[in-house]
């Protein structure tokens, strides 16, 4: 199945992290080396992402049209959904990267007897995916806290909202449990719908179950395997300062928990993950729609090859033409 | 490469802030929270490395213990200290300071506990 192997992968990346962090000098491999490497893999492989894209023309304006187009002045445009000025543009992509619009229009299509083709509305996957998107953003910057010094005031202010139900202590993040549920919401959408299924690759299952991975161990080293916090700001402070040290005793859930963070990290950019620059990339978002008020020319059309006719072809062509019986226009 | 204009500001901005930390007021590595451990007792209630992982889920145990369980308000030490199992009258009467005690690993660590909102500090409750 093809969830097996991502599966299996992910346990193998913990067992390696849990026997590294037993081996003397492993802990300082996974602690100091390993995060500079990835962070740096992770900066130049999305620069080097981005670059690649860029590097790519897209000559003709393919925005997709979700409305109306720019037409006679009685025909009401949709200024958004297929905007043909700038500030349109500037405003689909904040509702997209910001609220992804494009997944709240998301359908299911279903069969009923008849057979009868229904589509409805689903919006549980725009929910959803809006959630964890939000809950992992709340979380990294609530990480902030452990490279600042002093921390800044809007981590505290997180900090304080998200455990304002002030359950336990330490106390409960309501992020962690929206997080968690989100992940688990997108994970079983891809095992219980057979059509989601149906197309679903490992490369599709590794990022959940990677990100499900650090989730718990971060809850868990939160929870049930309690770590000494400051010895780790030390370490993590030190690593955003360039002098990161390991002291103190570390728990070896902190080192699986970095870990599979660093294999984060490296497998982004070279991944679907990349959505994340790619969102802003995308020709079919970032497009005014205004093929019918300018004429775009191909950047690399070549002056020398002059526009060639259909008259002008015939004339070179009619007598293969006519020898092989294809109608021509001019005897 | 197209769209130069936009997209070398938008990755300049996209390094600037994923190393915020690393430029952006990262302060003193070597200022560290010495919490400033009571001269007149030798233990803790708990071995010190347990207490300086998990001080927080002992303090949850006792109150839910002793207000919901009714459990004892004293205890023992495996090495016969005897402590009252409470915060302000307990924790706060060996780490009498407040402030170079707890608030110092605290205020390192970004943790504002909201204990404080009802239980009295040593100095107050003077
Ligand atoms: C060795 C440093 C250190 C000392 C000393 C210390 N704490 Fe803490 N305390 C921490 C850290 C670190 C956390 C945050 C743990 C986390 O975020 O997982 C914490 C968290 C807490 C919390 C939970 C706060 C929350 O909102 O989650 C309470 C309650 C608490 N400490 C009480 C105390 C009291 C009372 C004292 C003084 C008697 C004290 N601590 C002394 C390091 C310390
Ligand atoms: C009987 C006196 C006493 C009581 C009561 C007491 N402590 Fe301690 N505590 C100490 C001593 C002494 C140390 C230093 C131990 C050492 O250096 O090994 C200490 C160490 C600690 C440390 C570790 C500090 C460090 O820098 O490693 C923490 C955290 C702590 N106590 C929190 C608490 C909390 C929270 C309570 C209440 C639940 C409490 N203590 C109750 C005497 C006490
Ligand atoms: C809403 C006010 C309030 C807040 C906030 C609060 N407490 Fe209490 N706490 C009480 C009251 C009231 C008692 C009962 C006092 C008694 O019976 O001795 C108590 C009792 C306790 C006790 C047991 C008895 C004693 O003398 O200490 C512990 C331990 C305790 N609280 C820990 C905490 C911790 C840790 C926090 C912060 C995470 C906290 N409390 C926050 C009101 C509060």
């Amino acid at each position: 199945m093809r969830i097996l192997s991502p599966f299996i992968a992910v346990l193998a990346l913990i067992a390696v992290a849990l026997v590294a962090a037993q081996v003397p000098g492993g802990q300082a491999l996974m602690g100091i080396i390993l995060p500079y490497l990835a962070f740096a893999l992770f900066l130049g492989g999305v620069v080097y992402r981005v670059v690649q894209w860029a590097k790519s023309p897209v000559p003709f304006r393919i925005p997709t049209t979700c409305g109306q187009a720019n037409s006679l002045p009685w025909i009401k445009q949709n200024k958004i959904d297929c905007p043909s000025t700038k500030l349109g543009v500037i405003a689909r992509m904040i509702l997209e990267v910001a609220l992804f619009r494009s997944l709240f229009r998301n359908t299911k299509a279903e069969m009923y007897e008849g057979p009868k083709l229904v589509y409805g509305s689903s919006k549980f996957l725009w929910l959803f995916a809006l959630l964890f998107h939000y809950s992992f953003l709340v979380i990294v910057l609530r990480h902030m806290r452990l490279f600042m010094d002093p921390v800044p005031g809007f981590v505290a202010a997180l900090e304080f909202g998200d455990g304002f139900l002030q359950i336990g202590s330490p106390v409960f993040y309501q992020t962690d449990a929206l997080f968690l549920g989100a992940i688990a919401f997108l994970f079983l959408r891809r095992i219980f719908l057979a059509n989601i299924r149906y197309i679903s690759l490992p490369a599709d299952y590794f990022p959940l179950l990677l990100i499900f991975g650090i989730a718990l161990t971060g809850i868990l080293m939160r929870t049930v395997f309690r770590v000494d916090v400051v010895a780790i700001k030390q370490l993590t402070h030190g690593l955003a300062t360039f002098s990161p040290a390991i002291a103190g005793q570390i728990g070896s859930i902190f080192f699986i928990h970095i870990f599979l963070v660093c294999t984060l990290l490296i497998y982004f950019p070279y991944s679907k993950l990349m959505h994340m620059a790619g969102v802003f990339m995308s020709p079919t978002r970032n497009m005014i729609n205004n093929s019918r008020m300018v004429r775009h020319i191909n950047p690399w059309n070549d002056p020398n090859i002059k526009p060639h006719s259909y008259a002008a072809y015939e004339d070179e062509f009619r007598e293969f033409m006519k020898e092989s019986g294809i109608p021509v226009e001019k005897e | 490469m197209y769209g130069k204009g936009r997209i070398i500001p938008a990755l300049i901005l996209f390094l600037g802030l994923m190393t915020a930390p690393m430029w952006f007021k990262s302060g003193d590595v070597s200022k560290l929270p010495k919490p400033e451990k009571p001269k007149d007792y030798t233990e803790c209630v708990a071995p010190t490395q347990f207490m300086r992982t998990a001080h927080m889920q002992l303090l949850n145990e006792w109150r839910d213990d002793i207000l919901r369980e009714g459990g004892s308000r004293t205890g023992k030490t495996a090495n016969g200290t005897e402590y009252v199992r409470s915060l302000q009258n307990g924790c706060m009467k060996c780490h009498s300071d407040k402030k170079k005690f707890c608030d110092d690993c605290h205020n390192y660590a970004s943790v504002k506990p909201y204990c404080w909102d009802c239980h009295l500090q040593p100095k107050e409750a003077m």
